[in-house]
């Protein structure tokens, strides 16, 4: 399967080094790689491909086969600044070859227009940093067309009225429907909603090289066997190698952005897997490596002349980290679903993504989603690596015994959830740092995560709950329950860690993805955020990435790069 | 039916993009994958306990027997737990040793206290083992919360628990649920691919329409 790649050396410059090969690194490598320039990839976890991959909930969810490791990578967690982090998991990412989008739902839609200027739309949210972007969503739709014919969505153009305007239908039709999205469809409908089938990276049919989707059922979390879902790994770094320029060498864990007396990024510092140290020159550097590695890079690479941490002087690496709102609401039906078959959500509704504040008395938007995302262990029990009392079942069910079994059996297949996504604020308060104490297995500082949810999230998803009840009440269901609406202090979505901005002093990186201080040296990934959109942030970082390799491309080609 | 073989006949009906050398290199790490406890549980005589003393594993599978009970469909006994639990004990769960080493003699203790006549949980009625878990067992009910970090503490019970349902209901090719009968309980159909229609709401789906003007006007 895997073309010969080049093999560059360490002491040889080449053009880019891109650290992290997820869903922006990936897109990045094949852009720049196909635009003729020699590309070397640093991926801190393993090359992994479809034979590798597996339905053993014990190796994926347990053991972390795809995912960050916490023995390896420990984190500390505190809801405020003043207080001192407690040593805890705080977040998941993929840790392989194509990242989280290799384990990801593949919920694709786009971020609609308002996203980019709600700030000019509704005003300032005294005390956060709600802004608009400097760029709009006539500037990314071409991208996000790229995005969906060149990595593979399925979807169905039109089919929602309150999507943005796009210059080109999908590249193929939607995924089947599920039971979940049936009943999910009939219920909003009833209530004056419009449920429409779910834009997903998953493929509806094959591609070469590709699978079509299996309906296997191990989806959200899982590695796909057939490469049907529409990973970074499956689609255009396979491209990126067939290239013949682009180099991706797994294992490879960057921990040092180097610099020389002129303020330049010279390359890459990594451990290979045997810890030995390397310094990849390159004639600039980008960094993929997601909300959270990606700040923690720049403060790691803290020296003389960047005392505060590489692209720091405006001191918000790391800051206004925002996870996306999220609530949801679980339904027990009289007849079996099987939503157990399949991908994770065949409908979506966008009726409240833009909810007027007068009237709800809060900031925020969102979309609902009919998703069935157990597997049968964590249905049962929970799941990894999250606390065990979440699973599938109502309160109240005894978690052992004659009842405990009747309860799995009678409602796995009846049961369906509705997930709840929606906006989330940007508070400076809010971060992904290095924590003072508390080591990794290479001896360097762990991430540290800051959070507390702003009140108007928490109200969004207790609204937003309540209409996903009110859809399980006009559907029928025999049993109807949700889970507590509580303040974060897990993340999954990793964004706004290093904003996009014009102004230096209020952002990171200008809208080129380009550090604003240090003129070779570019961040593309769920840290270049602005706003947090309504959940389902990877389209948007797909489409960013292809922005900005158009952008570093004419940059390049300017010599703007060169030294 | 043998799963290996659903499993090959599947990749073989699905992959039509990818070589046969794929598959050759697929197919033995689909064998690996199939491990110790179903080999264990489909010989004749169990093979015997690499964790396990044979006493320990009868005590074992008699508590994990309450915890997934046999009753019209198999229990944990009849899904093999007590081969996936010695096999994960030696794998991937080799840190909860101590939890096992020291909790099972806290439950005999247990036992005896609460029924000074009865030697070993294994010889107490289902009765008297359910009263000995549930004066151990300090959460007794499912009470969903958001996602949260998994505690690292887990007690004896909680441990046993969790491998249980684990070795119950975990894909019978990753090495538990003999037979697949963890599924069959639960209503999961033991394929590894499916075709629409999945389930009773969507066998009569007509097709995605856009809602009718009327519905549309509210």
């Amino acid at each position: 399967m895997r073309p010969d790649q080049p093999k560059y050396k360490t002491s040889e410059e080449v053009d880019f080094v891109i650290i992290g090969s997820g869903a922006a690194g990936g897109i990045l490598a094949k852009e720049l790689s196909t635009n003729g320039f020699r590309v070397v990839v640093l991926e801190q976890g393993p090359y992994l491909s479809e034979s590798d991959f597996t339905h053993d909930e014990i190796k994926v969810l347990h053991e972390d086969l795809l995912t960050n490791h916490p023995k390896l990578q420990p984190n500390t967690f505190r809801k405020t600044p003043n207080e001192k982090a407690k040593h805890q998991r705080a977040l998941v990412y993929g840790r392989c070859v194509g990242g989280t989008s290799v384990h990801f739902t593949a919920n694709f839609w786009r971020f609609h227009e308002i996203d980019f200027i709600e700030r000019s739309k509704i005003g300032a949210i005294p005390g956060t940093g709600f802004a608009d972007w400097p760029i709009t969503y006539a500037d990314l739709e071409p991208y996000y067309t790229k995005v969906e014919w060149e990595v593979g969505i399925s979807g169905l153009a039109g089919a929602s009225p309150f999507d943005p305007p796009r210059s080109k239908p999908y590249p193929m039709p939607p995924l089947p429907v599920k039971s979940s999205g049936v009943i999910f469809e009939r219920a909003a409908r009833k209530l004056g909603w419009h449920p429409f089938p779910t834009p997903m990276a998953i493929l509806s049919q094959p591609r070469p090289g590709r699978g079509a989707c299996a309906n296997c059922g191990f989806c959200l979390a899982f590695g796909c066997e057939v490469g049907a879902k529409s990973s970074s790994l499956a689609s255009v770094i396979r491209v990126a190698e067939r290239t013949g320029r682009c180099e991706i060498r797994p294992n490879s864990y960057v921990h040092r952005i180097e610099t020389d007396a002129t303020g330049r990024a010279i390359g890459a510092v990594y451990f290979d897997e045997q810890r030995n140290t390397h310094l990849q020159k390159a004639k600039a550097v980008v960094v993929c490596a997601n909300g959270a590695e990606t700040p923690r890079l720049l403060l790691l690479s803290a020296n003389k002349q960047f005392p505060d941490g590489l692209a720091n002087s405006s001191g918000l690496v790391g800051k206004y980290l925002m996870l996306n709102s999220y609530a949801t609401a679980i339904g027990l039906f009289e007849h079996p679903l099987n939503d157990y078959k399949g991908f994770t959500a065949s409908r979506v509704l966008h009726d409240f993504y833009e909810l007027d504040p007068h009237k709800v008395g809060f900031y925020g938007g969102g979309g609902l989603d009919a998703r069935f995302d157990f597997t049968p262990i964590t249905f049962a029990m929970g799941g990894y690596p999250v606390d065990g009392a979440t699973g599938g079942l109502p309160p109240g069910t005894p978690r052992w015994g004659k009842a405990f079994k009747d309860a799995i059996r009678y409602n796995f297949a009846r049961t369906m959830r509705i997930g709840c996504h929606g906006t989330s604020l940007p508070l400076e308060a809010n971060s992904f740092s290095l924590d003072p104490e508390l080591k990794d297995a290479w001896g360097l500082p762990a991430l540290r995560m800051t959070y507390k949810n702003h009140p108007d999230d928490l109200k969004l998803a207790t609204w937003q709950k309540d209409r996903a009840l009110e859809l399980l009440d006009a559907a029928g269901a025999q049993k109807k329950w949700h889970d507590p609406i509580e303040e974060d202090n897990f993340a999954f979505h990793l964004l706004g860690t290093c904003r996009m901005g014009d102004d230096p002093k209020t952002s990171v990186i200008n809208p080129d993805h380009r550090a604003h201080d240090v003129k070779n040296l570019f961040l593309c990934d769920g840290s270049s955020l602005v706003t947090s959109g309504r959940g389902q942030p990877t389209m948007t970082i797909e489409a960013l990435a292809f922005r900005a390799a158009d952008r570093i491309t004419a940059l390049a080609k300017r010599g703007e790069l060169s030294a | 039916m043998d799963n290996a073989l659903s499993r090959r006949r599947f990749l073989s009906h699905s992959l039509t993009g990818l070589s046969s050398a794929w598959l050759a290199t697929h197919w033995p790490a689909v064998v690996a994958a199939a491990d110790h406890a179903r080999r264990s549980a489909q010989s004749a005589t169990p093979s015997k306990f690499e964790f396990f003393s044979p006493e320990q594993a009868t005590e074992i599978d008699a508590i994990s027997s309450r915890i997934i009970p046999t009753d019209d469909m198999p229990g944990a006994r009849e899904a093999g737990v007590v081969y996936f639990i010695d096999r994960a004990l030696t794998t991937f769960a080799i840190e909860d040793r101590k939890i096992y080493k020291a909790g099972l003699p806290e439950l005999q203790a247990k036992v005896r206290e609460l029924f000074p006549a009865v030697e070993k949980f294994s010889s107490a009625t289902p009765e008297q083992q359910d009263e000995v878990l549930l004066s151990l067992d300090q959460h007794t009910f499912a009470s969903p919360r958001p996602f949260r970090p998994r505690p690292d503490a887990q007690t004896f019970f909680e441990t046993l628990r969790q491998h249980t349902i684990a070795g119950f209901l975990i894909d019978p090719d990753a090495g538990g649920n003999r037979d697949g009968v963890g599924w069959k309980v639960i209503g999961r159909e033991r394929e590894h691919m499916f075709q629409p229609p999945f389930g009773y709401y969507d066998k009569d789906y007509p097709g995605w329409q856009p809602p009718a003007k009327d519905a549309d006007k509210k």
